[in-house]
């Protein structure tokens, strides 16, 4: 089984994250990484390459940096990757987003993709929505947000947890989808798998080699813009007690004066 | 005025608060209109006519009722069809029907922002949002410049406003393409109940991490007087002591209650991307240097488990005395 995995370079989530002058996303002052909830992705598949003898080709549309989720992925034990590089996408949203990688995961499997996985969420934009955006560009089945996952005879299976229930889901293959943190314990890149990722091919590709209009990417064509942020002031550290047999007492007498009791 | 469509969130006709507050923020951009998915509309009419629905588009179909993105994603394709030109599309934020407003704006060529903490009116009949970034640590504002406004917005963002309306009845027919159906639910599971409230809607949360070293009574009889809703870290949740279903932050629930009371848990980033907006926030954890402490209102160092049983009797004296 073929499978390509989408992932995301995004700006560390434990450094000062801000907007850059266009409201885009900072990316230059803030070192990158592959988005922590795509390794999850990227362990599934290579499980059931592991399986069935399959490739993982990890596809990425960002900037320059972003060679570097490709990097992490091929360490992991993916095959192949693509980067999707074009000056023209910065400051795309999620629909345009969604058009390119479509357009990238088809030339990625010659037209036939049977498996398409992706994270939960990105952990910048956190929209949880590409994945269902790609099913839809793909014409595919969409089996999304799943905690298990079972690819056999043709069929993808996967467990959807919401708030009241737990629903099994089911389609046939080829299907894209996404898989949360529940799923596995993501492996880490072993010495032999840093070495081994130097010698494995990376394609990059432009708008122009997927077919895309540039007019239909890019912050000028996002159909939302952000137009103002403010930083959320910083929380005023509020009184502390040592516990000395009375901490219950006061947390009490708090809640009270308070008025949340 | 262009008319504006909200996607009714309902169990058996039974309408939820968050869609009143949808048809409130509806009536700021337009003219509200409901869209009804289900057989119960008669049940739901009097509440949507009461919150301002001029006309309720209904879609009674079992292809659509089942719970999945892509075809109810048809369904409002078809609805958008039959209303003309909507100026917006809002939608309760829920994991299903999110993505199914992400396939609607690939479907519509619309603008998408999920997540919205308000709506509002900009000039030349556009649309103004207001989402929280980078784990809440910043509010941003966008506009949507693509037509329709496919907006998912959270609960609680703002207070109901009655304003009654007609809430004539439209049915809307629509077939569900094959691709659409491909995918299905086989099984479900329904979930246990805790008679608890439901954590993203509950006014004040008492949250468990691994510093109950499993043990969630203390958190739950703090809670119970409190009438809190439980939460718990992903540390708790990854170790089996709670359910996912009440794990709170990145990817858990982002809750805003009026009070959080985080018990054992230390305040790593991805746990306060989904607290961090509370009102009042509480501590109780043996380490004075843990990180959660920089956002506290009140913070006791101490063990939860003298901490805790104390509090709640205090508490329930209060009450009752
Ligand atoms: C603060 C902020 C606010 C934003 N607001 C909006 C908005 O309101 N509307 C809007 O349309 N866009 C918005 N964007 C842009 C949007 O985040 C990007 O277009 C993004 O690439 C897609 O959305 P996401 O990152 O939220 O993806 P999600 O839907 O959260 O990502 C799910 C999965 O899709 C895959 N994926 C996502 N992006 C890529 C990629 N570039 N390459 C490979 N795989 C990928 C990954 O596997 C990821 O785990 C915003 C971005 C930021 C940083
Ligand atoms: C991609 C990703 C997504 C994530 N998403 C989430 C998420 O949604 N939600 C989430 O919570 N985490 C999430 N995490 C995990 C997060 O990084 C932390 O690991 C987690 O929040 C830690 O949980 P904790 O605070 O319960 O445990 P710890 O960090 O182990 O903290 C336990 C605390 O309990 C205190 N303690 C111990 N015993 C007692 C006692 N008897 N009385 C009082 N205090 C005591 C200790 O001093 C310590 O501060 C995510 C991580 C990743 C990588």
């Amino acid at each position: 089984m073929n499978i390509v995995v989408c992932v995301k370079y995004v700006p560390d989530a434990q450094a000062d994250r801000t907007f850059s002058e266009d409201n885009t996303t900072d990316r230059a002052n803030v070192d990158g990484l592959l988005s922590e909830l795509d390794e999850y992705a990227v362990e599934e598949a290579l499980k059931i390459a592991e399986a069935s003898g399959g490739e993982v080709t990890v596809v990425t549309v960002g900037p320059e940096g972003a060679a570097d989720a490709i990097k992490k992925s091929l360490q992991m034990g993916a095959h192949k990757g693509v980067h999707v590089l074009d000056d023209a996408i910065h400051g795309s949203d999620a629909a345009a987003t969604s058009l390119v990688l479509a357009q990238a995961v088809k030339k990625a499997a010659d037209g036939a993709p049977e498996l398409v996985l992706l994270g939960l969420a990105s952990t910048d934009g956190t929209m949880s929505v590409v994945p269902a955006m790609l099913a839809e560009r793909l014409g595919l089945p969409q089996v999304t947000q799943v905690s298990t996952l079972e690819v056999a005879d043709g069929l993808v299976k996967g467990r959807r947890d919401s708030d009241t229930a737990s629903d099994a889901l089911e389609a046939s293959l080829p299907a894209v989808v996404s898989v949360t943190d529940q799923i596995n314990e993501p492996r880490y890149p072993s010495f032999k798998g840093i070495m081994a990722a130097k010698k494995k091919p990376v394609e990059t590709w432009s708008l122009a080699d997927l077919g895309v209009d540039a007019g239909a990417v890019g912050l000028a064509n996002a159909g939302t813009r952000v137009v103002s942020f403010t930083a959320r002031p910083a929380r005023e550290q509020g009184e502390i007690v040592v516990d000395e047999g009375d901490g219950g007492t006061k947390l009490a007498e708090f809640l009270a004066k308070s008025k949340l009791i | 005025m262009g008319e504006v469509l909200v996607l009714v969130d309902h169990t058996d006709g039974q309408v939820k608060k968050n869609t009143a507050e949808l048809l409130t923020l509806a009536a700021r951009l337009g003219e509200p209109s409901a869209v009804f998915v289900g057989g119960t509309v008669e049940a739901a009419r009097p509440r949507l006519a009461q919150f301002g629905a001029g006309t309720v588009y209904v879609v009674d179909n079992p292809d659509v009722t089942g719970g999945l993105a892509a075809p109810l994603a048809e369904a409002l394709a078809a609805v958008v069809a039959a209303a003309g030109d909507p100026v917006a599309v809002l939608i309760p934020t829920g994991a299903v029907a999110k993505e199914a407003a992400a396939r609607l704006a690939v479907k519509t060529g619309g603008g998408l922002v999920t997540d919205a903490t308000n709506v509002e009116a900009s000039g030349e009949g556009g649309v103004t949002t207001t989402q929280s970034a980078f784990a809440s640590n910043y509010t941003v504002t966008s506009q949507v410049t693509a037509a329709p406004a496919i907006v998912t917005v959270k609960a609680n963002t703002a207070p109901p406003q009655a304003n009654q309306a007609g809430a004539t009845v439209v049915p809307v027919d629509v077939s569900v393409s094959e691709v659409a159906k491909a995918a299905r639910i086989t099984g479900t599971q329904a979930k246990a109940k805790s008679g608890r409230p439901e954590l993203a809607e509950a006014q004040i949360v008492v949250s468990g991490g691994r510093g109950t070293g499993g043990d969630f009574s203390p958190v739950e009889a703090f809670a119970d007087t409190l009438g809190a809703a439980v939460g718990a870290s992903r540390a708790a949740v990854d170790a089996g002591w709670y359910p996912h279903s009440n794990q709170v932050g990145q990817t858990g629930k982002q809750v805003s209650p009026q009070l959080y009371v985080a018990c054992g848990i230390s305040g790593a980033i991805q746990h306060r991307a989904g607290m961090q907006t509370s009102k009042t926030i509480v501590a109780i954890n043996k380490d004075e240097e843990a990180p959660i402490f920089e956002l506290v209102d009140f913070g006791v160092v101490g063990d939860l488990f003298n901490v805790l049983p104390q509090a709640t009797e205090a508490v329930s004296k209060a009450k009752n005395g």
